[in-house]
């Protein structure tokens, strides 16, 4: 009896217990963030750290649309739109309350915020980093607001009209952030910064949250944004996904994506999860924006609101397969590192083709021989064989072209530098995989879940050949 | 007032013949500009409407929204700019002869029909079976690859261009002070005479009858006998034909024509979407209501209201019908059955 009440008393621990046990990867999360900060970044180069800090804010966005798109299968692509609300929400809280509060709109934070080791009187966090951090969160709050104006008519959408009305939400930000008022800033030369920031004092509060820049953007925000606040928030989203979908909201809204009429006959509240969703996602957006804004400062614009850098976020999500926060993560790294990678790689014409060959090459081989082996197993005679060979074939002419790449007519024989197809390159890969893997790295799979681990995720991933299951069942 | 450049030719500026005597002297009257809004809204509608009508056959037939199908606008109307200015080249001469435009519209529709037919091939048709938001993205990555190859400086590259002047700008007759030139007739005109031809395909003909079965079931069609993967073929690149149309009259009103990928486009295609909906989507002739409704919608609201506000105007028609009306204004609510 007294085992049982001890198992009884370890699966039901107080609230101290709970508490730690819930928070120490959060705060451990948070610690790694500083050392990173503090022990590494002096060591690498300006040029990496920015990477690192682009590598961060995408991650942080891919997750959170992966919240909406992939637990949830419903198709959000106005992501944009809570990344813009929620840093012109952080960044006016910043600028503006810096001005009032300390009289200018510079970086007063401490080491972990970047400030280099030689300022004087430098602590950990500075009195500017209290208002950062309040910053962020009242800019997830607005972008979360946005969130449940956004979620609520998808009460009644589904699929491809939700699409098309979160992309026209994201339009509609655009639109009122372009009518936004100037910026309020100082008049060099014949404003001293006391009178500035008396000036901004002096203005009535509500007109301060409608200058943010218009069509110029929200320019001059101080440069907060550093490894450690990213990677704390990174830190942050990646535990509260992974809690997420292990928890019953997740289970909720994984039933939603599989099968939403099943599910509402089972009782889970659509309408509620699905709200919920888009709540949590715009949070998380929101506050990677307000990281994204104080970055260099002068990033944040109204057509960051815009569909083209939804697209961007939707691309790492659906390559890294809809459901798995790790594919999310790896997608983000792998897609935020490429297109500066390759702007740096100038290819030889007949290279490019040699590369197309080789990857026709392999990828025609593959499928004859899976061919060959499906009809040895089962008997029937393979008829599509001619057709099959084409490939290769193809592939082997265009590896064989570079042999005479010398006699090729001048056209061909140009350099081209990877960088500016970039857009092209990303819209291929996203049509080829969309034909040939349409689960995208992982699929439903975590990284934990493949290769040893892999048993219990078999069932799992059965289901998920494509994103959403049609109408008329599993797809 | 208006956003949209109306009298920008590179060539020569033509100062429209004022009508002797005005009732207003000095500013315009309300009733003028209520004309003068009503004109804008028929020539921009009637745009609206031949690009929906691409939208919405295409929905009715594959139930799936063709994102990539403003790209087809584009692409019509950098057809027309290039070939309008080669054909004044070889013929010569500073204006052009009457026969250049149907020319020029022709070869936009046949090019862009080939392009719609050889995309459908090789990246919808994979996707038959596949769930609807999988052909999605692929739109999506369709769309993206239009955009960003027609920016390449071998196709049409990244600044804006003008198209030769295609028709003369005189007032053909004035309302007022309200002018209609030849442009606005022959927008207008074209339009209307490819949606009635339209008409008369989906509902009198024995290929319209096949899309309309097509887009009723698509497998009891196939069982009836109907070529189901050439009928959705020809949708597709009957609906590209009407969007190059739609591109070549844009070229021919607007003269000045952005780059592929710029935002203007696609927000184009978007308001052409939502006159789609707004019409009912799969339903032809609700795509004709709905585009006017549209351009009525716009440029009523961007006249009286606030010209700045102007595209949140339809997007809010867009929610509001969503939750009011799902179906349209000529659509059936279907109700669906667990």
């Amino acid at each position: 009896m007294s085992s049982l009440s001890q198992s009884a008393n370890r699966l039901s621990p107080g609230f101290a217990k709970a508490t730690l046990g819930g928070l120490w990867p959060i705060a451990l999360g948070i610690t790694l963030a500083a050392c990173l900060q503090v022990f590494i970044k002096p060591h690498i180069d300006a040029y990496y750290a920015l990477i690192a800090l682009n590598i961060g804010v995408n991650i942080v966005l891919a997750v959170s649309l992966n919240i909406v798109n992939g637990f949830t299968g419903q198709f959000s692509i106005g992501h944009a739109g809570f990344l813009a609300v929620g840093g012109y929400a952080a960044g006016a809280v910043t600028y503006y309350g810096s001005i009032c509060l300390f009289g200018s709109a510079d970086v007063h934070g401490g080491l972990l915020s970047g400030m280099p080791m030689d300022t004087e009187g430098l602590a950990f966090l500075g009195s500017g980093d209290a208002l950062f951090l309040v910053a962020l969160i009242v800019g997830g709050l607005v972008a979360a607001l946005a969130g449940l104006l956004v979620g609520l008519p998808s009460l009644r959408l589904r699929g491809d009209y939700l699409a098309i009305v979160t992309l026209g939400f994201g339009e509609i930000v655009r639109v009122l952030l372009q009518q936004t008022d100037t910026l309020i800033k100082r008049s060099v030369g014949s404003e001293t910064a006391e009178q500035f920031a008396q000036r901004v004092r002096d203005t009535p509060w509500w007109q301060l949250p409608k200058s943010v820049g218009g069509a110029l953007g929200f320019t001059d925000l101080p440069k907060y944004t550093s490894l450690f606040w990213v990677y704390a928030l990174v830190a942050v989203m990646l535990i509260v996904a992974f809690r997420l979908k292990e928890s019953s909201y997740g289970r909720a809204f994984l039933s939603i994506r599989e099968d939403e009429i099943a599910a509402e006959s089972m009782g889970v509240n659509t309408t509620r999860y699905k709200v919920w969703a888009f709540v949590i996602a715009a949070f998380f957006a929101g506050m990677a924006g307000g990281l994204f804004a104080h970055q260099l400062g002068t990033s944040l614009s109204p057509v960051n609101a815009g569909f083209q850098k939804s697209f961007d976020i939707i691309i790492m999500v659906v390559l890294g397969g809809l459901g798995s926060i790790s594919g999310a993560t790896l997608a983000a790294i792998i897609l935020t590192i490429i297109p500066e990678w390759l702007r740096g790689v100038e290819l030889q014409t007949s290279t490019i083709f040699v590369l197309i060959g080789l990857t026709l090459l392999a990828v025609g081989v593959l499928k004859v021989y899976r061919a060959r082996a499906i009809a040895k197993k089962t008997g029937i005679e393979d008829r599509s064989a001619r057709r099959r060979a084409i490939g290769p074939a193809l592939g082997l002419i265009l590896i064989s072209q570079y042999f005479f790449r010398g006699h090729l007519p001048a056209a061909l024989q140009t350099t081209i530098n990877l960088g500016e197809y970039r857009m092209i390159l990303y819209a291929l890969i996203l049509i080829i995989m969309m034909i040939a893997r349409p689960k995208g790295l992982f699929g439903v799979r975590e990284l934990w879940n493949i290769g040893p681990w892999a048993k219990k995720a078999r069932v799992a991933s059965q289901n998920a050949g494509g994103i959403v299951p049609t109408q008329g069942g599993a797809a | 007032m208006h956003e949209y450049p109306r009298y920008s030719r590179t060539r020569e500026t033509r100062v429209f013949a004022k009508p002797l005597y005005s009732w207003n002297k000095g500013g315009t009257s309300r009733v003028d500009q209520f004309l003068q809004t009503l004109k804008d809204a028929v020539t921009i509608g009637s745009l609206y409407a031949l690009i929906a009508l691409g939208y919405t056959m295409v929905y009715g037939i594959l139930k799936f929204i063709n994102f990539a199908h403003s790209d087809v606008v584009v692409l019509g109307a950098w057809i027309s700019l290039l070939t309008a200015n080669k054909v004044l080249q070889l013929a010569g001469g500073e204006h052009a002869a009457p026969w250049v435009g149907p020319v020029v519209l022709v070869v936009a529709m046949l090019a862009c029909g080939a392009i719609s037919f050889t995309i459908e091939r090789l990246a919808y048709k994979p996707l038959r079976k596949a769930p609807r938001l999988n052909v999605l993205i692929t739109a999506i990555g369709v769309s993206l690859f239009l955009q960003n190859t027609g920016q390449l400086s071998a196709f049409f590259g990244t600044s804006p261009r003008s198209i030769v002047p295609l028709l003369g700008d005189q007032a053909v007759f004035s309302i007022g002070l309200v002018d209609v030139s030849t442009v606005d007739i022959v927008g207008v005109g074209t339009a209307v005479v490819l949606m009635i031809v339209l008409e008369w395909l989906v509902f009198h003909t024995k290929l319209g009858r096949a899309m309309r079965a097509v887009s009723y079931d698509t497998r009891n069609a196939a069982l009836m006998g109907v070529p189901v993967d050439r009928v959705i073929s020809f949708t597709f690149v009957a609906g590209a034909m009407l969007a190059a149309a739609g591109g070549f009259l844009w070229a021919l009103r607007f003269v000045v024509i952005k780059q592929p990928a710029d935002t203007s486009w696609t927000l184009l295609g978007l308001k052409a979407f939502v006159a789609a909906v707004v019409g009912g989507i799969g339903n032809v002739r609700g795509a004709m209501l709905g585009g006017l409704a549209i351009g009525l919608l716009e440029m009523f609201g961007a006249a009286y209201l606030s010209s700045s506000y102007k595209d949140v105007y339809v997007f809010g028609l867009l929610i509001i019908v969503l939750l009011v009306r799902p179906s349209g204004l000529l659509g059936k609510a279907i109700v669906e059955k667990v």
